[in-house]
């Protein structure tokens, strides 16, 4: 029985290798996923025996089952286990499993360390080969951090084989742990001079790679790879160390003079197209594309391989049947394009061929090509190709993308390489023809922009859309034709706008009016109401010059007959527009019935131009004389009502509101930082109108319209071209116009050198044409942008702007020093919202003779114990004085800081000296101890006066009032309100008699002397809060009745409180 | 190189094999896409394609499409050399290849990819070397599958 078990399992065990796998899953086509999850309940009871063999097949199943896209990452510990195997067939299949399922992310990957070092050693190469193969697959940085060194010595390794395997791994190793490389260099090195080809060219290989990420660690080896390059045959190797040398020669120029000689005669010697098509992208694309624009110049220069060689060897790649070498030729062309120009648009022809190549790609390539290689000279030439393609292009996708290509074409760089409008229109009507194109919206824009923007082509682009209106059955007849109805909006837009130019307007309005408008979409068919509308006042304009009314009644009479269809419409804005049209209309006729004349009025409704405007033309127009664009037409509301209130009472005329604009905060880089990159983006936008020097105008300083800027333009082509035209005329005309031009300057030139016989001119010999001899026949018109001179303006204004700022902060800043001269305080400025580190004012003064010393006294926050005064000298007399020095009697609370070392009586020199009538400031702090109560220092100042040599003294007292502590603080009220329930301060009040002054000039007195500011403020009652610079709050109630004050204060030091009460009682007894 | 796959005319995988690290995830979904950008190419076009920073090299033999990924600076010409080689490879080894090989022996097919390229670079560019480690660690495969086989004739006469 046992026995039995035992051989059912072992058949089972064999039954079902990978070939059953693989046949099975051929065999259940129908329930697949079914059946393939029985394999893998099967493989996972293979997998739970002991026997390494059934491991390892499940393993090799479940290797494919991966690859069918199944989740096999569940059994990674047993691949793991069956690449530990000893035997060979095992270990593969266990590697290749790993090299398939693993990456970074697989913990089990840890597991491995220990067991591929044993296989990296093991006697067997074909064991070590297996598990360098794997790890270039699932190396992680701690396996290469770990086996770094073990690999390193498999490098030199006796057999080839291995030695070839062990250098090429290296390289991911060093992706991974980079630390490796610097050992591993040398060794590394060494292998490029190994016998075997094979692992020469494997140390090639690792080299190139890493010379890509990082050429410059590389030059050194310059040498060795040119003796390679030189002696090698090898195509594989040639190839890399090409590319290696395309990643040097930026960095060393001299190399690219050594490289001629090989290059070229690989160049002309090799058969291989690999090695041909390297040579030429990589050294000459690659090098000489950026960033090394300078370089490469030099490059060409050294490598005396005009790119012309380059451009014929490209051509023979074009010209090949190959596709995929035709479509590498054409690729690295558009490469060089970008370089070299001029070399490529001689191969214009071949290029021109490609289009007719039966793959896409290649033509989509051929297309790129031809965007970059027009020119003035040829653009006719290659649209004219490029529309034959269109006709008969097959397949809507491709033929959308011709038709945006040659509308990319003419239009870039502001239709740069256009020289007669005419034949740009004949060209987009032309393309209306085309079957189910998407792109209807995109003719209709190119046909607005040219019909707007080329003033003098509007009479000709005007008779084309009235044509095209007339036969907008031909475009809309059919359902696949929806896309290029789009054309209809801007064919009824031009008509309309335009409609002075209409040969036969009324043709056109009866044709916009047509009852089969009516199926059009919505926006085209508002378009069409509206310019109806257009057509309809010039219609009238012109019937009613005529002795005949009957004519102008018969048109009002058409339209009120067919706007009714559109007021019907379910499109809103096209029923809005006809109903207010139909109602007009209805007036106009009534007032025609009375034989009154309308027609001046109804074309007074559409009268002015639209013009183009830049986005910039609003600046040019200057502000009207008394308009501040900066004042509030409406006050803000404001966020509490005692903020907005009472500091405005109070400093309202002090302090002017400087609510200038934001933007012109932006400093200077960031502003031209901006311009630039707006600059940018418009060289590269092609629907942007850019500013040209030759059309650009001297414009009057007058205000209004007239100031935005337009530039006219004079034409020197005959518009009249009867009918519906076919481009290609205009290539003819063209001709003839350049043969033209051409003759009659060569009848000039003649003339000239039969002037100047010298015959040293310039000789412009009939030869090629170059790009600028061909004068357009139109101009776009070029909307400036912002005049260069007026932008200067600007800037100054900014600059001033800023140093005004900047001063003003200055004042701020020495606010104090102003203080002294004024006996009314109360006309200073008092700045209530100073940021706290800004150390305060305090105004105690005296003045000596001859020598004059005013100081403040301010608090310094950082530190509650320090005080700095400063003091300003001014020598009142006629000599001068110098060794000044400067002493103060410490008391026990007060102490002035003296440097280190020096005795604590010793006086401070001050540091400069003092012309007559000069004056100059010294600080000396001092540290206090109590701030509670004033105090008085006696101090001297000695000096010399330098005429008499004599030592003469000061003396002087220092007053360190109360208030002189207090630092001006803002405070919310509901701060304010919460400090005064708190309840930790005392109490304290004072009532002053006899006070004689408006209350809000009161309260400044108190905010400037005593360094307070107002919190809120209710009719003749306000509250007021400082702070002492060690943190003591004062908060003041101050009400006024009649002429007495009382002042009732809160404070948490009663002490300091009732001296600062003191010092107001003194301020305001004195006056 | 980045990866190579081999797929059939069904858009079916035959052989993947990834030198970058990806997930499980990125890979299905860029074979997928691959596979059906390749295949909707019309066979006239030619073998190359830009897809998104990659250059695709793709090849058709027979009805299997072999396909490889490469850096932009990477040749292309060489990489196509790269493609027909292996196919030469396989050709030999199997004595004119047909897919039903690959399928059946895809473990093979693996081996011979992997003696030719490691991590993403040719490691050995003649023909002759290839094969010859290949049939040197197939001596010793078969050398352990014959004694294998031994083995469970045994066990099954000994029961």
């Amino acid at each position: 029985m046992a026995l039995k078990i035992v051989k059912g399992s072992i058949d089972r065990m064999f039954d079902k290798n990978l070939q059953d796998l693989v046949r099975g899953i051929r065999n259940h086509k129908e329930d697949e996923a079914k059946y393939i999850s029985t394999c893998i309940d099967e493989i996972k009871q293979e997998l739970k025996q002991d026997n390494i063999a059934v491991k390892a097949n499940a393993v090799c199943k479940l290797t494919y089952l991966q690859m069918l896209g199944y989740d096999v990452s569940w059994a990674a510990f047993n691949i793991v286990e069956v690449m530990s195997s000893s035997k060979f067939t095992y270990k593969r299949i266990g590697y290749l499993a790993a090299s398939q399922c693993f990456h970074e992310s697989t913990d089990v990957i840890m597991l491995t360390t220990n067991q591929i070092r044993k296989d990296l050693s093991s006697p067997n190469q074909y064991d070590t080969g297996v598990a360098l193969t794997g790890l270039s697959c699932f190396v992680t940085p701690d396996l290469a951090r770990d086996l770094a060194n073990d690999i390193m010595t498999l490098m030199s390794h006796t057999k080839p084989y291995i030695r070839k395997k062990a250098v090429l791994i290296m390289y991911k190793v060093f992706l991974k742990y980079p630390e490796s490389l610097r050992p591993a260099f040398p060794r590394l090195k060494e292998k490029l001079e190994d016998p075997d080809p094979g692992v020469q060219s494997a140390a090639v290989n690792v080299i190139c790679e890493l010379a890509r990420r990082n050429p410059k660690n590389y030059l050194s080896l310059a040498p060795l790879f040119f003796k390679l390059m030189t002696s090698s045959t090898n195509n594989w190797v040639l190839i890399k160390i090409i590319k290696l040398f395309g990643a040097l020669t930026p960095l060393e120029p001299r190399l690219g003079k050594k490289l001629i000689e090989p290059l070229t005669n690989l160049i002309h010697s090799t058969s291989a197209m690999s090695l041909l098509y390297e040579c030429v992208n990589t050294v000459y694309i690659d090098v000489n594309t950026p960033p090394l624009p300078s370089l490469s110049l030099s490059l060409c220069l050294y490598l005396s391989l005009p790119p012309q060689l380059c451009v014929q060897k490209l051509r023979i790649l074009i010209e090949d049947s190959d596709q995929n070498l035709k479509y590498l030729g054409l690729l690295a062309m558009s490469k060089i394009l970008k370089t070299h120009p001029k070399s490529v648009q001689s191969h214009k022809d071949l290029i021109l061929q490609c289009l007719d190549d039966k793959d896409e790609s290649i033509r989509l390539r051929a297309l790129d090509l031809l965007y970059g290689m027009v020119s003035k000279k040829n653009l006719m030439e290659i649209v004219k190709k490029l529309m034959l393609h269109v006709d008969k292009a097959e397949g809507t996708t491709y033929r959308d993308e011709l038709l945006t290509k040659i509308i990319d074409i003419c239009s870039q760089s502001n239709y740069q390489y256009i020289t007669n409008f005419e034949w740009y229109i004949s060209i987009l009507v032309e393309l209306t023809r085309l079957e189910g194109t998407r792109h209807g919206h995109l003719i209709a824009s190119q046909m607005l922009d040219v019909a707007i923007r080329v003033k003098a082509i509007r009479g000709f682009a005007v008779a084309q859309m009235a044509t095209l209106l007339d036969n907008a059955h031909l475009l809309t007849g059919n359902m696949q034709r929806m896309g290029i109805c789009e054309v209809l909006y801007a064919a009824a837009w031009i008509c309309g706008e335009f409609s002075e130019h209409l040969e036969n307007p009324m043709q056109t309005l009866e044709a916009m009016l047509r009852p089969k408008v009516a199926t059009l979409p919505g926006h085209i068919q508002a378009v069409y109401v509206q310019n109806a509308a257009k057509l309809f006042a010039t219609v009238l304009k012109s019937q009613e010059g005529n002795t005949d009314s009957t004519a102008a009644q018969e048109t009002s009479q058409l339209m009120i007959d067919r706007l009714p269809l559109f007021v019907q419409s379910a499109n809103l804005e096209v029923q809005e527009r006809a109903s207010c049209i139909l109602q007009l209309v209805k007036y106009i006729q009534k007032l025609q019935q009375k034989d009154v004349e309308v027609a001046e009025e109804v074309s007074a409704l559409f009268a002015g131009e639209l013009n183009p405007v830049a986005p910039k033309a609003q600046k040019k127009v200057p502000v009207p004389e008394g308009l501040d664009l900066d004042s509030w037409i409406n006050e803000p509301p404001s966020e509490s009502e005692s903020e907005d209130e009472q500091p405005k009472a109070i400093f309202a005329k002090e302090e002017p509101k400087h609510s200038r604009p934001r933007r012109e905060e932006v400093d200077e880089k960031e502003l031209a930082k901006r311009r630039e990159a707006r600059k940018q983006e418009q060289a590269n936008n092609p629907f942007y109108i850019k500013a040209s020097p030759s059309s650009q105008k001297v414009y009057q300083e007058a205000p209004g319209v007239e100031h935005i800027p337009v530039v006219q333009i004079d034409l020197s082509v005959p518009l009249k071209v009867p009918g519906l035209p076919m481009s290609d005329q205009y290539v003819k005309l063209e001709e003839e116009r350049r043969q033209k031009e051409r003759a009659e300057k060569k009848k000039k030139e003649k003339k000239k050198r039969k002037e100047k016989r010298s015959g040293r001119g310039k000789k412009h010999d009939s030869g090629p044409e170059s790009e600028e001899d061909i004068t357009p026949a139109h101009q776009v018109d070029i909307v400036t942008e912002e005049m260069p001179e007026k932008s200067s303006k600007h800037k100054k204004k900014k600059q001033k702007k800023e140093k005004e700022e900047k001063e003003k902060k200055k004042k701020k800043k020495h606010h104090h020093h102003h203080h002294h001269s004024d006996g009314g305080g109360e006309e200073a400025v008092q700045n209530g919202t100073v940021e706290e580190e800004e150390p305060l004012p305090v105004s105690v003064f005296f003045c000596f003779l001859p020598l004059t010393k005013v100081y403040d006294i301010q608090g310094n926050l950082q530190d509650g114990s320090q005080v700095v005064v400063s003091v300003i000298f001014e020598n009142k007399c006629d000599s001068f004085l110098k060794s000044m020095e400067f002493n103060v009697l410490d008391s026990l609370n007060s102490k002035l800081q003296r440097p280190e070392g020096s005795g604590p009586h010793d006086g401070l020199t001050v540091p400069f000296q003092l012309p007559p009538g000069v004056s100059n400031e010294a600080r000396f702090v001092f540290t206090v101890q109590s701030i509670i109560m004033p105090q008085k220092l006696k101090g001297t100042l000695t000096f010399i006066v330098k005429d008499s040599s004599t030592h003469e003294k000061l003396d002087f007292k220092l007053h360190f009032t109360c208030t002189s502590y207090l630092i001006t603080t803002p405070c919310y009220s509901d701060a304010f309100a919460k400090l005064l329930e708190s309840g930790d301060l005392k109490c304290s009040s004072v009532r002053l008699e006899g006070v004689n002054m408006p209350f809000h000039h009161l309260l400044a007195r108190i905010c400037f002397h005593h360094h307070f500011s107002v919190v809120e403020r209710i009719d003749s009652c306000a509250s007021m809060y400082s702070r002492s610079i060690q943190g003591h709050h004062v908060c003041l109630l101050v009400k006024v009745s009649a002429q007495t004050v009382s002042i009732d204060a809160k404070c948490d030091e009663p002490t300091l409180l009732g001296n600062v009460l003191d010092e107001i009682k003194q301020t305001f007894s004195q006056c | 190189m980045q990866f190579m796959l081999l797929f059939s005319r069904q858009g079916k995988l035959r052989l993947q094999k990834w030198y970058v690290p990806l997930s499980d995830k990125e890979r299905k979904k860029i074979s997928r896409d691959l596979v059906q950008t390749i295949l909707a190419r019309k066979p006239k076009m030619c073998s190359f394609l830009e897809w998104r920073d990659l250059k695709i090299v793709y090849k058709r033999y027979a009805s299997l499409y072999f396909c490889c990924a490469v850096e932009d600076q990477d040749n292309e010409l060489i990489t196509l050399e790269i493609i027909h080689r292996y196919v030469e490879l396989l050709d030999k080894y199997f004595g004119s290849v047909c897919e039903l090989d690959i399928i059946f022996n895809f473990e093979k097919a693996y081996f011979i990819l992997d003696e030719f390229l490691l991590g993403g670079e040719a490691q050995e560019t003649s023909k002759k070397n290839v094969l010859k480690a290949i049939e040197q660690a197939d001596l010793l495969q078969e050398f352990n599958i014959g004694t294998f086989k031994e083995i469970k004739i045994f066990l099954l006469g000994e029961i």
